[in-house]
Formats: C-alpha cells, sequence, structure tokens
C-alpha cells in the first residue's frame, strides 16, 4: 500500500501544486489520479519515487516512510512509463529493457533473457529486440516503455499518461493489453491520466484531483459515476455518465430473441442486413453473452434494423436484442 | 623532386610533430569542455558568460597568445608546450559550445526516464547525456581539429610549427618546394583526421543514423 499523509508540494513561487493530499493506495490494484491540468496529478505521482520531493507529509511505501530511503535504490525498485516512454535513443530496444537489471548488476545473461521474456509478454514481435527506439511506432515504443519499467519486477509501476499521445486505436489496444497483463501480474500501479474514460476503463479505484491538488473524490469507477461527491465531480464525470455507468451494469441474462430473417449470416457469423437489393446493410457492432449493458445498448444503437446481435466468444450470432430487451434490463 | 628525397628525414619529423603539437590540443580540449559543458548544463546561467567567454578567447589572435603565453607560464619561448596550451585554450573555446548543445540535446523525457530509473546523477551523464550528445560534440570536434591543424603552422613565426617550418624554410631560400610539400602534408593531414573522426563518429552512434518506422503497427 502506499500511503499519502498530508502531502503538500509548494514550489518555491508560492504555486501550490499538491495541497495536503492524503490518499490510501491498496496494493496489486490500478488506482487512477485523474484530474484537469493544473490538478497536482503528475506532481503526485512524481513524489512517489522522489523525482520531486515533497515540501511536507509523509508518503508511504507498506508502512515506511520513503524519505529515509536512499532515491536512487527507492527508483531502481519502481517501475516508471512516461508520456512517449522516453527510451534512451542511443541503446536497442532489448538494451533499454535491460537498463534496470543491469543497474542493479545482474549478469548480462539473465538480465538479457529477462529482457527478451517481457518483450514477448508485452506483445512486441521480438524481430524489434536489436532495433533503435527510432525505427518503432509510438504503439511500439510505448510498449517497450512498459517491459522497461517491469524488468525488474517491482511491486510497484508509475504509469503517466502513457497512452496519450497513440491514435484512438492504438490506444485502445493498449489499454485492454494492460488490463490483460495486469492480470497475470498484479502490481501495484499507479496510472495517471486527464481522461475521465481512461479512468474509468482501467481504474479499481480513480482518485479525482482539482486545481490546486485537492482530492476531490476516491471511490471505484461505477461509485463514481452513480455518485459523485460534489459538482465538481459530476461536471468532470461529463454529462453522459448515466450512460456510461452502464458498462458496470452485466445483465446475468439478456432475453435474446431468435436470429430474424433478414440477418445475412456466413458459417454462422453474422456480415450484415438484407433489405431486398444486392449489397447488405452494414452489421453495426456486436456484444458477446455476458458484456456490459454499455456494450448491448451500443449494438442496439449502432444497427440499421435497431436489432442489436449477440455472439458467442467464436463470434457465431446466437440471438438478437432490440430497445425493449435493454429497457427491461435497466428496470430489473 | 631531389629537394623532397634528400629531406624525408626532415619532412617526416615536421609531419610527426604537426600532428603531435594539433592533436594534442584536441584531446586536452575535450578533456576539459566535457565536465565544463556539464556544470554549465547543470547551472544554466553560467552557459551563456561561458559560451561568450569561448567567444573572446577564440578571436585572440594566435601570434599574439603564443608569445604571451610564455611569459604567463614562465615556459621557454621555443617550447611546444607553449603551443599546446594555446591550442588548448582554442579547442576548449569552441568546444564548449557544442558540448552544452550536445547535452541540451537529450530529450527531457529521455532525461526524465534515466533518473526515475535509478541512474545516479554522473552515470547517467556518462551512460545517457553524453552518447546522445556524440553528434553535437563530434560536430564540434571536426572543425576544431582541422582548425588546429591549420593553426599549428602559425607556430613556425616563434619556431616551433610543424610543416609550418617548411613554409619559413621555403621562403628564406627563395625557394618554392618545401613550401608546397608543406601545403601538400597539411591539407592531407586534414583531411586524414576529418575521416577519422566521422569514422569513429559512426562507429559510436549507430543509432543515429536507422530509419524511421515503417508503418503504423501497434
Amino acid at each position: 500500500m502506499i500511503e499519502f499523509e498530508d502531502v503538500t508540494k509548494r514550489y518555491p513561487d508560492g504555486t501550490v501544486a499538491v495541497d495536503k493530499l492524503s490518499l490510501r493506495i491498496p496494493s496489486n490494484q490500478i488506482t487512477v489520479l485523474v484530474g484537469p491540468s493544473g490538478c497536482g496529478k503528475t506532481t503526485s505521482l512524481r513524489m512517489i519515487n522522489r523525482t520531486i520531493e515533497r515540501t511536507s507529509g509523509t508518503i508511504s511505501i507498506d508502512g515506511e516512510d520513503i524519505s529515509g530511503k536512499d532515491a536512487v535504490t527507492l527508483r531502481r525498485g519502481i517501475g516508471y512509463v512516461i508520456q512517449n516512454a522516453g527510451l534512451f535513443p542511443h541503446k536497442t530496444v532489448v538494451d533499454n529493457v535491460a537498463t534496470v537489471p543491469k543497474l542493479l548488476g545482474w549478469d548480462k545473461r539473465k538480465a538479457h533473457d529477462t529482457a527478451m521474456e517481457l518483450l514477448e509478454r508485452v506483445g512486441l514481435d521480438l524481430k524489434l529486440a536489436q532495433r533503435y527506439p527510432a525505427q518503432l511506432s509510438g504503439g511500439q515504443q510505448q510498449r517497450v516503455g512498459v517491459a522497461r519499467a517491469l524488468a525488474a519486477d517491482p511491486a510497484i509501476m508509475l504509469m503517466d499518461e502513457p497512452f496519450s499521445a497513440v491514435d484512438p486505436i492504438v490506444r485502445h489496444q493498449l489499454q485492454e493489453e494492460l488490463l490483460r497483463l495486469q492480470r497475470d501480474i498484479g502490481k501495484t500501479i499507479v496510472f495517471v491520466t486527464h481522461d475521465i474514460d481512461e479512468a474509468i476503463k482501467l481504474g479499481d479505484n480513480v482518485a479525482v484531483l482539482q486545481v490546486g491538488g485537492k482530492l476531490a473524490q476516491f471511490s471505484p469507477p461505477a461509485e463514481l459515476l452513480a455518485n459523485p461527491v460534489d459538482d465538481f465531480v459530476r461536471g468532470f464525470v461529463g454529462q453522459d455518465r448515466g450512460y456510461r455507468a452502464l458498462t458496470f451494469v452485466h445483465p446475468d441474462e439478456l432475453r435474446v430473441h431468435p436470429l430474424p430473417a433478414e440477418l445475412a449470416l456466413q458459417d454462422g457469423v453474422p456480415v450484415g442486413w438484407r433489405n431486398g437489393s444486392q449489397e447488405l446493410l452494414p452489421l453495426g457492432s456486436v456484444f458477446k453473452r455476458g458484456d456490459s449493458l454499455r456494450a448491448a445498448l451500443d449494438a442496439v444503437l449502432t444497427s440499421p434494423t435497431g436489432c442489436g446481435v449477440c455472439v458467442d466468444d467464436n463470434g457465431k450470432a446466437i440471438g438478437v436484442i432490440d430497445q425493449t430487451t435493454v429497457a427491461e434490463a435497466l428496470r430489473s | 623532386m631531389s629537394w623532397i628525397g634528400d629531406n624525408t628525414g626532415l619532412i617526416w619529423d615536421q609531419l610527426r610533430e604537426h600532428l603531435y603539437l594539433a592533436i594534442l590540443p584536441v584531446i586536452f580540449g575535450l578533456i576539459i569542455s566535457i565536465p565544463l559543458g556539464y556544470i554549465a548544463t547543470r547551472y544554466s546561467w553560467l552557459s551563456n558568460p561561458l559560451i561568450a567567454f569561448g567567444g573572446v578567447l577564440y578571436s585572440l589572435p594566435s601570434i599574439a597568445l603564443f608569445i604571451v603565453i610564455p611569459a604567463i607560464l614562465g615556459t621557454k619561448v621555443l617550447s611546444t608546450v607553449n603551443i599546446i596550451v594555446a591550442l588548448t585554450i582554442y579547442t576548449v573555446s569552441l568546444l564548449i559550445r557544442n558540448v552544452i548543445d550536445g547535452l541540451r540535446s537529450v530529450p527531457p523525457d529521455v532525461r526524465q526516464s534515466a533518473i526515475a530509473v535509478g541512474y545516479g546523477s554522473l552515470h547517467r551523464v556518462v551512460a545517457v547525456d553524453l552518447p546522445i550528445a556524440v553528434p553535437v560534440i563530434f560536430a564540434g570536434l571536426r572543425v576544431v581539429t582541422v582548425a588546429n591543424i591549420s593553426m599549428v603552422s602559425v607556430g613556425a613565426v616563434i619556431g616551433i610549427g610543424g610543416l609550418g617550418e617548411l613554409f619559413t624554410l621555403g621562403f628564406q631560400k627563395d625557394f618554392l618546394t618545401p613550401v608546397v610539400v608543406g601545403v601538400v602534408l597539411s591539407l592531407l593531414l586534414a583531411l586524414c583526421a576529418d575521416l577519422i573522426i566521422v569514422t569513429l563518429q559512426r562507429v559510436l552512434t549507430p543509432w543515429a543514423r536507422v530509419a524511421s518506422p515503417v508503418g503504423e503497427v501497434a
């Protein structure tokens, strides 16, 4: 557990970036610090590895005050990922990942092997291991950044807007993979973002900070959407928080209707809608059994016929739902 | 032509002296500029005065410097130390700007992540900052080396000037061959030195020549 107790950061010019922040960041979960720019989220994050020193208050990791530790040693035990990955341009990809193990004095062979293992784990083609960072795309660089942060198997990983500089499709992939990775590794992750959607998607807990470094709310995302504590949080969470909250509603059993004749199938997989002409109408999005109500509603809204298609794990259609089905699920 | 054949020993000695007088100051200058440049980037208010001071030093006429140095250092007028010190001063005055620019060329997010992964400050300079600064520092090194090779000849005026002494010899005897030999060898020396530095740079910075990514795939 990482614990902030009355932590304040005041800069020499008098600006208060973080104001008496008290926060308990639970172990083995993703905690997202979110807020508008100037809310002190990055400052708070960087006080954990002491790349920024707090002015007053205490920060402790598993009950141990970090100010008593040697800063360099502390940092080697905490993974760190930043926006543009910050890879070392003069080192190959695999050497970038092996940086911390080498700093810790591991033997070369072991550092190299561990680095290769991690590259594979974050889904990077091993053919890229001997390349330099400049030869990689933004998304690939960010994967290397995550691998580098994990190389020495730290208990804590700090991530400072790691996915905000890549395009939306790549961002979505990286987010999914972070969640998948986290299921395996169970690190204590502190994640900073200004994007509330990202916070809701990734966080086990979300800490909303407001300008001037004050904690406005600390809750699991479903709770944050359902019960924002004040106008600031309500405004920040956004107008469509009701719709977003559907992400956390998982109806056990949506009553699906049999497949209509208009639905065109290819080996059981839905491909579009027939409307009498040669061309098929686009299918719209589909959802799986067990998906959130948000995914189900989205399928209904994007389908040209108003019928959302439910598929199984192999992508084969098992039934359709309409607005009434969703409305019934909402009422229950 | 026969003069060349009769004087290969002399030409060879002057060439060696020329090389020694030109290259040693480059090495000393580099050794001095790097810590100086590092201090200047650490205390950024220092860097502009240092660069300006370097500019002033560089504008001092070399002959004046060759003559003033023995008076300051107490060395003999005919000592090679004078030339080496003078050229080291020129080297530092030029290189300091490149070292500062080179260290500043380290992207902030790279520096930040170097600190965050746990490099100590000195270790970071050696393992991250300086390697990244190599292309900019080497650009200065090329200029300064060629400049030094041409400047050594000026030392002939005070009696130690490597190939420059062939010029004095030729002028005194009103005889062109030694002058031509001196000019050609100076040029060749400058060319070879430049080639060696460029090669060294290529070996040190394989990363600086790589192509950009092909296609955006995550």
